[in-house]
């Protein structure tokens, strides 16, 4: 398939930014200065003061002297770059693939995307018209290489398309600056009388590779078609992504609702095609404004089933702004993984944890409230109560070892545990009473002592003496007293938790 | 003698009749049923009545600790055949390990933390409407009639099993709950003349039961059953002074 690209180029960028947010200076001449080196030096030119004769990279001082009612505006460093890529992030509506070029272009990669404005000469005006009607000057071109439309936008006339297989006659005539070439290059190469493509290609390759490098070459085989040359997409494209275009604008949820049911129709019915499912899936709703609302959602386990990620969508539905209205719908699967129907229809019998209803749930529910802590636990080879647990990474996590149940263990742990006082009979009988939140209890039955270690590999510190202990009206207790018994002081008596 | 006999069929049959009027549908027998042994003859048809919502209320940490044991014991009946249960709750929480020496795998038990109480309890009604999901646990201090209408109507869908737990409730009024459970700790059974701590004891209270009889029994959980005995002293004093008050 013949690759096609559109190169956008903006002469007066940041000029026409600021004149549409500052209308009053649509009439003065006026500049953007950044300090280079030292000076002040002019870094973007309005159209006005480009007729005048001021050009970037020209002194402040300068050009103060010859235009007297030149207004200088302050520049920030990287502003430039970031309005380019607002407006490239802007104009994924026409493609997936766009790349940012630094010195101001916008590279589109159109392939097969143009007919759906009715061909090419149809895409141009669109894009045009719709930069124009937001106060950019644009310059666009569209050709089989990125070279070619480079060079027509940057140094030809606006609006041409160059017919595939014909990038050689249009650009032997054009001047020898429009094959991006580095500075350095370009002056040696005009100092020895090259001024238009055609003097550099009727000499062998060989000669100018050693005369002038390897990149002149390349530079004139990208822009022939003769090498490919790859871009690097301001966003990553995305594999699972299907695109709603709106023909009213879209304001109402129930509106928004249809809107992702007929995504989701489509993406899932690819997803399951391909047995797979998704994880986490984001929704870019494009305001007529021009801004951008995005809605995520995940899932514990990969699913390609509508309604429930259908509901998944609803519960943030409101969080989404329409202000006037949102033109393009676009749903993004960014995580997706594989698997596996047949199965899941054999095992779905109820009450089980491999079940896809407990995996629906669980998401409506992290979807409800997303600072919400969904556990399961397994047992973990430690004696230390607080590590005899751990967390499970997945809903159907098997256990590496078996839950004890030779030791007992309260229902309920305090975390962390609680200073109490103690009486007890020295050195290791089970306490006699205790004091916990200004109660005493008289302890009847005990058991213990239990010592648990620390693990010392993980960490320092004493050991736990436990007691399982009831008091004279029956309510049970785990005692632990942390380290051994000292003469001297008091020892440390803490309450970990209640039995039941 | 046989008239003795006709007598107590038709009363039998009456009561059927009684409670067939008052919208109370036959709870048919599942394979995990609950052996609580003396404890079922509270309820109608003498079958702890699955499927429903059973609320707990609980004064201190000691009774929510029993509460949980309780809860384990019956848990270990209605999760068995690879059940699943869900407990949500706010900030404390069950210690998953205990829960196995009722006989119930801690790793089928999925532990939701929600920090606000109408998050839990909409938790709970979607956790209800589940049909994947055998049990859910749900601790909230208060639930009024209307939240609880919301439980029922969903419970009488999915016939999954609710249990809420109360700790230090306000709201004492009527819920649609089939019952209303108070557990505290009793001393613990120890055979014999054995030293040390026994197998866990309570004293369970049924505090109201749906179209069944109201009770104190002794409980105790010993070789993975529950062994209830009638209790016929007066009831705690507690629930019956604020009963009257309400």
């Amino acid at each position: 398939m013949v690759k096609r690209y559109a190169v956008l180029w903006f002469p007066f960028l940041l000029t026409d930014w600021y004149t549409k947010h500052n209308p009053q200076l649509t009439h003065t001449p006026f500049v953007f200065a950044m300090p280079e080196r030292g000076k002040m030096c002019v870094s973007a030119v309005s159209p006005l003061a480009a007729e005048l004769g001021v050009i970037p990279n020209m002194v402040v001082a300068d050009a103060r002297a010859a235009i007297p009612k030149l207004e200088v505006l302050q520049d920030k460093p990287l502003r430039k770059e970031r309005l380019l890529k607002s407006i490239g992030l802007w104009c994924m509506r026409y493609t997936p693939m766009i790349s940012m070029d630094t010195t101001g272009f916008l590279i589109l990669d159109i392939t097969g995307c143009a007919h759906l404005w009715g061909g090419e000469e149809a895409y141009l005006q669109e894009i045009y018209l719709q930069l124009k009607q937001k106060g950019y000057e644009v310059r666009i071109s569209i050709a089989s290489t990125i070279g070619a439309a480079w060079a027509i936008a940057r140094y030809g006339q606006h609006g041409i398309i160059i017919p595939d297989n014909m990038q050689q006659e249009i650009l032997s005539t054009m001047p020898i600056a429009c094959l991006r070439l580095k500075s350095n290059l370009l002056e040696r190469l005009k100092k020895l009388g090259f001024r238009t493509v055609v003097s550099v290609t009727q000499i062998p390759p060989q000669v100018l590779k050693r005369r002038f490098g390897e990149d002149l070459g390349k530079r004139v085989r990208q822009a022939l078609g003769e090498e490919e040359e790859f871009i690097t997409p301001l966003k990553p494209v995305i594999p699972y992504a299907e695109r709603l275009p709106c023909l009213e604008p879209i304001r109402t949820a129930k509106g928004i609702e249809m809107a992702i049911e007929e995504l989701l129709g489509m993406l899932c019915k690819r997803l399951m095609g391909e047995g797979k499912g998704l994880r986490k899936a984001k929704l870019s709703c494009y305001r007529v404004d021009g801004k951008v609302k995005y809605i995520e959602i995940g899932t514990s386990r990969a699913s390609a089933h509508i309604a429930h990620l259908l509901d998944l969508f609803k519960q943030q539905i409101p969080t989404i702004a329409p202000g006037w209205g949102i033109e393009v719908f676009v749903l993004e699967a960014i995580k997706v993984e594989e698997t596996t129907p047949i199965q899941e229809l054999l095992w779905n019998g109820e009450g089980n944890l491999d079940n896809d209803a407990l995996a629906e749930l669980l998401d409506r529910v992290k979807g409800k409230d997303s600072h919400c802590r969904i556990q399961r636990f397994l047992p973990d080879e430690h004696y230390w109560p607080e590590r005899s647990i751990r967390l499970a990474t997945s809903l159907t996590e098997k256990r590496t070892t078996v839950w004890r149940t030779d030791r007992p263990r309260p229902t309920r742990l305090l975390n962390p545990p609680h200073p109490i006082e103690v009486t007890a009979p020295i050195p290791d009988y089970p306490p006699m009473l205790f004091r916990y939140k200004g109660e005493v209890h008289l302890i009847k039955k005990a058991d213990g002592p239990e010592r648990i270690e620390r693990a010392w590999w993980i960490e320092q510190g004493e050991h736990r003496d436990y007691y399982y202990v009831e008091d004279d009206q029956g309510r049970r207790y785990w005692l632990f007293r942390l380290g051994h018994y000292q003469g001297d002081r008091s020892a440390n008596w803490y309450l970990h938790g209640f039995f039941a | 003698m046989c008239a003795s006999i006709e007598k107590s069929m038709l009363i039998a049959d009456l009561q059927q009749q009684i409670l067939q009027w008052q919208g109370f549908k036959q709870i048919e027998k599942k394979d995990y049923a609950i052996c609580l042994g003396e404890l079922e003859k509270a309820f109608p048809g003498h079958v702890f009545p699955v499927g429903t919502l059973h609320e707990f209320m609980m004064e201190s940490n000691e009774e929510e600790a029993a509460s949980s044991g309780f809860i384990g014991g019956l848990l270990s009946f209605l999760m068995q055949k690879d059940g699943v249960g869900l407990w949500i709750s706010s900030s404390s929480q069950l210690f998953a390990p205990s829960i196995k020496l009722f006989g119930v795998d801690p790793d089928r038990i999925i532990f939701v933390n929600m920090e606000k109480q109408k998050d839990i309890l909409w938790a709970l009604e979607e956790g209800l409407k589940c049909e994947g999901i055998r049990v859910v646990i749900a601790e909230v201090q208060d639930i009024d009639f209307v939240q609880s209408r919301r439980l029922q109507l969903a419970v009488e869908k999915s016939k999954v099993t609710g249990f809420v737990l109360r700790l230090k409730s306000r709201f004492r009024g009527t819920t649609t709950c089939a019952a209303r459970w108070h557990i505290s700790p009793l001393p613990s059974h120890v055979q014999g003349d054995m030293p040390g701590v026994g197998s866990p004891e309570w004293e369970v209270e049924l505090l109201k039961v749906k179209n069944g009889n109201p009770s104190r029994w002794q409980v105790g959980w010993r070789q993975n059953q529950f062994q209830a005995k009638r209790l016929v002293l007066s009831s705690n004093p507690i629930y019956h002074a604020k009963r009257k008050v309400g």
